[in-house]
C-alpha cells in the first residue's frame, strides 16, 4: 500500500514540522509533558516507597506471624477482663507442640528493670524474656558468645544476651561475654552479643539498649497477670493462611471457645500486611493513572487544536500532494503520524522531567524515598498513552485533511 | 505504466464524450460544462483557451482527474476514469498526469530534489532509484546544478522548471499546465515555453490551459471554449489566421521552425 519512502518522508516531515515551529510545538505538548512528568514522578515515589516498605517487611520475614490478646468488638468490658484474655505460657507451648505448620515460635514479655554493672547504674531498661526460637523468628543471631539454649530456659539460668548499645551505656568491655550484670538486683552472666541490625518496622524499635533473658526467668520476675505477645514463623509463606487457621484452632481449643463465640485474641501474618499494602499501593497508582488520564485529555485537546491549525495552514500543500497522487489514506496517515510524533516527543520530555523529579525525591532527607525510580513499565506505558493521545486527538484533524477536495485546497489562499 | 499504454493500442490518448459538470453553489446551479466532446492524440501539444466562465478550469480539473463529471465519459489511455473513486483517481494522477501550476506549488522547506521526488512518495512501488530519476528530471529542465536549493533560493523561472521536472518525473501520459507562465515575465515565459516545446519534442503529450494568445501560439492546436462547449478546435495556423496579432504570428512561426 503505502511504500517505505512514504513512511520515511512522513516521519522526517513530522520532525521537521516540530522543529520549524519549536515554541508552538513545545506549548502544545506542554499538557502532555506536565501530565507524563507528574505521573512518572508519582509512580517513581510510590515504587520507591513500596520497595522500601516491602524490603522492611521482607527483613521481618514474609512468613512471620504475631499473636496478641484482643477483646471482641462491641463486647462489654466486664465480660472479657484482661486477666481472662491475656496469653498464657501454656498456650505458647501448645502452639509449639501442636501446630505442624509453625516452624518457630517464641513468647515475648517485657520487664522494666534497673541495670547495674560495676559503678554504672541505669534505671528502667526494657528487658525481654524470650525462648531460643527468638533468634530464628527475629532473624537476629549472636555475634559473640552463644545464643540461648533450651537448657537456659528449662533450668531458669541467670544468663542474658545484650546488644552493642547496652554495652556502651553500661561501660562494659568490648567483649563482655562472661561479665556479670545486675538486673533488678539479681546477678546475670552475659553469654552473647545480639546483632544490632534490627528489623526496623516503620521506624519502631529504634535501636537502643536491649537485654534479653530466658522467658522462664522473666516469668518469675513479672507480676501475676503479665502481658506477653507471641511471635512465630510459618514453615513457608505459601502455607501462611493454613498456618494461621491452625494457630487459631489450637488457641480456641485452649480457651474453650465454642464455635460462634467471638475470638479473644488476634493472629496476624505479615503476609497479610504485605497484601494489604500492595493493594493500597495499587490503589494510589490507579489514582495517579486517573490524574494522568485527565492531563492527557487536556493535553490532547491542545494537540487537536494545533493539528487543526496545521491542516488549515497547509491546505495548499495538501492540495498539491493530492494532485501528485496522495490518496486520502496517505494524507490521513501523514497528519496522524505528525500528531503522534508531537505527543511522543512530549512524552519523552515528560519522562525526562519525571526522572529529574524522581532524582530530586531521592535527595529529600528523611522522606524514605531514596529508592524512588521510574520502573520500565511506567516508561513504556507513558509512551503508549502519549501515542494513544496522538492517535485519538490527531484523528479528527487528519480525517479533515484527508477529505479536503484537491481543487478547493489548491485554490485556498 | 506499460500496461495502460499497451492496452490503449491505437485509441486516442484522451477521449471525452458528452462531458457535463453541474455545480450547486447555494441555491444557484452552475452548468460549467454542457456536453463537451474532445479528443487528444498521443504526443500532441494542445492549448485550451477561453474567457473566465467558459469552463476551461473545470475541463482542466476533469482532464487532470481532480474532479469527476456529472455525466459523460472520459477515457484516459483506454480507461474510463470518470467513475473512479478517490483512491483510484489518486493513483491515476500519480501515474498518468503531471501538473504544472501558475504559482508553482513547491514545498518551501524542501530542496529542489526533494520537491521533484514528491510523486514517488505516493507511487505504487517503483520508488527505488528515485534519486537518479529525480536528478535526471532536473537535468532535463536544465537545473542539474540547483538540486540542493530551496524554492526561496531560486528565481521564478527556476521554480517553474523544478515544478516541470516534478511533473515529468513519472513519465506521465499528459503534462497538464494551468497558466504556467502567468506569474513570469516575458523573457522567462519564452524560456519556459521553449522548455515545454523541447519536452513535447521528446514525445510528451502537453496540454496547456491559458488565456494568452502568445502562449497558445507555441502549441500545435488550439481548443477554444465558450459556455461549457467547444467553440473552435483548429490547428494553430488556422486559429490565428482569422486574427491580426503580429506578435502571435511571429511566435507561431518561431514555433513552427523549432517545434515538431
Amino acid at each position: 500500500m503505502l511504500n517505505p519512502l512514504f513512511w520515511l518522508q512522513a516521519i522526517t516531515l513530522a520532525f521537521s514540522q516540530i522543529w520549524a515551529n519549536k515554541s508552538r510545538a513545545f506549548l502544545t505538548a506542554l499538557g502532555i509533558i506536565v501530565g507524563v512528568a507528574s505521573t512518572t514522578a508519582v509512580i517513581a515515589a510510590l515504587t520507591g516507597l513500596k520497595s522500601k516498605v516491602l524490603s522492611e517487611f521482607e527483613s521481618v520475614g514474609a512468613s512471620k506471624f504475631f499473636v496478641f490478646p484482643d477483646r471482641p468488638d462491641n463486647a462489654p468490658r466486664n465480660m472479657y477482663p484482661w486477666e481472662k484474655i491475656l496469653l498464657k505460657t501454656a498456650e505458647v507451648k501448645a502452639i509449639r507442640d501442636e501446630c505442624t505448620l509453625v516452624k518457630a515460635v517464641t513468647p515475648i514479655t517485657e520487664v522494666g528493670l534497673d541495670v547495674e554493672s560495676g559503678d554504672k547504674r541505669i534505671e528502667g531498661i526494657t528487658v525481654s524474656g524470650i525462648w531460643p526460637d527468638w533468634h530464628e523468628v527475629q532473624n537476629r543471631f549472636v555475634q559473640e558468645g552463644r545464643p540461648f539454649s533450651q537448657i537456659d530456659v528449662d533450668s531458669e539460668r541467670q544468663v542474658c544476651l545484650i546488644n552493642e548499645d547496652a554495652i556502651r551505656e553500661l561501660d562494659l568491655p568490648a567483649n563482655p561475654v562472661g561479665e556479670a550484670v545486675l538486673l533488678g538486683g539479681r546477678r546475670f552472666m552475659v553469654v552473647g552479643i545480639v546483632e544490632t541490625t534490627q528489623a526496623r518496622f516503620f521506624g519502631m524499635n529504634t535501636s537502643s539498649a536491649e537485654i534479653f533473658i530466658p522467658f522462664s526467668v522473666a516469668e518469675k520476675m513479672q507480676e501475676r497477670n503479665f502481658f506477653m505477645r507471641i511471635e512465630g514463623l510459618f514453615a513457608s509463606p505459601e502455607t501462611a493462611q493454613e498456618g494461621e487457621d491452625e494457630v487459631r484452632f489450637v488457641l480456641r481449643r485452649m480457651r474453650g471457645l465454642t464455635p460462634g463465640e467471638p475470638q479473644t485474641f488476634q493472629v496476624a501474618a505479615i503476609d497479610r500486611f504485605i497484601e494489604q499494602f500492595k493493594a493500597l499501593a495499587a490503589g494510589i497508582t490507579a489514582i495517579a493513572g486517573g490524574i494522568v488520564g485527565i492531563s492527557l485529555l487536556v493535553g490532547g485537546i491542545g494537540i487537536m487544536n494545533i493539528m487543526l491549525v496545521s491542516v488549515s495552514e497547509r491546505t495548499r500543500e495538501i492540495g498539491l500532494r493530492k494532485a501528485v497522487g496522495a490518496t486520502p489514506m496517505a494524507i490521513l496517515m501523514q497528519f496522524l503520524l505528525e500528531a503522534v510524533t508531537l505527543c511522543l516527543v512530549g512524552g519523552f520530555i515528560g519522562i525526562a522531567f519525571g526522572r529529574l523529579a524522581a532524582f530530586g525525591l531521592t535527595r529529600i532527607p528523611g522522606a524514605q524515598l531514596d529508592q524512588a525510580d521510574i520502573p520500565f513499565w511506567a516508561v513504556v506505558l507513558s509512551f503508549a498513552f502519549s501515542a494513544l493521545t496522538g492517535i485519538v486527538f490527531g484523528m479528527f484533524p487528519a480525517i479533515k485533511a484527508s477529505r479536503l477536495d484537491p481543487i478547493e485546497a489548491l485554490r485556498h489562499e | 505504466m506499460a500496461e495502460p499504454n499497451s492496452a490503449a493500442g491505437d485509441r486516442p490518448l484522451i477521449q471525452v464524450v458528452g462531458l457535463t459538470k453541474i455545480y450547486r453553489v447555494g441555491v444557484e446551479t452552475i452548468h460549467a460544462l454542457r456536453g463537451l466532446d474532445l479528443t487528444i492524440g498521443r504526443n500532441e501539444m494542445v492549448a485550451i483557451m477561453g474567457s473566465s466562465g467558459s469552463g476551461k478550469s473545470t475541463l482542466m480539473n476533469m482532464l487532470g482527474c481532480l474532479d469527476r463529471p456529472t455525466s459523460g465519459a472520459y477515457m484516459l489511455n483506454g480507461r474510463d476514469v470518470s467513475r473512479m473513486g478517490a483512491k483510484e483517481l489518486a493513483q491515476v494522477r500519480n501515474e498518468e498526469i503531471g501538473f504544472v501550476f501558475q504559482s508553482f506549488e513547491l514545498l518551501p522547506r524542501q530542496t529542489a530534489l526533494e520537491n521533484v521526488e514528491l510523486p514517488l512518495i505516493y507511487a505504487q512501488g517503483g520508488w527505488r532509484g528515485r534519486r537518479q530519476r529525480a536528478l535526471a528530471a532536473l537535468d532535463r529542465v536544465g537545473l542539474a546544478k540547483r538540486v540542493d536549493h530551496r524554492p526561496n533560493q531560486l528565481s521564478g523561472g527556476q521554480r517553474q522548471r523544478v515544478a516541470i521536472a516534478r511533473a515529468i518525473l513519472n513519465k506521465p501520459s499528459i503534462l497538464l499546465a494551468d497558466e504556467p507562465t502567468g506569474n513570469l515575465d516575458s523573457a522567462t515565459t519564452a524560456e519556459i515555453l521553449s522548455l515545454f516545446r523541447q519536452i513535447h519534442g521528446e514525445g510528451q503529450t502537453v496540454v496547456i490551459v491559458t488565456h494568452e494568445d502568445e502562449v497558445a501560439a507555441h502549441c500545435q492546436r488550439v481548443v477554444r471554449l465558450r459556455d461549457g462547449r467547444v467553440l473552435s478546435d483548429l490547428p494553430i495556423e488556422q486559429d490565428i489566421a482569422g486574427r491580426h496579432l503580429p506578435a502571435v504570428h511571429a511566435a507561431a512561426s518561431a514555433a513552427g521552425k523549432g517545434g515538431a
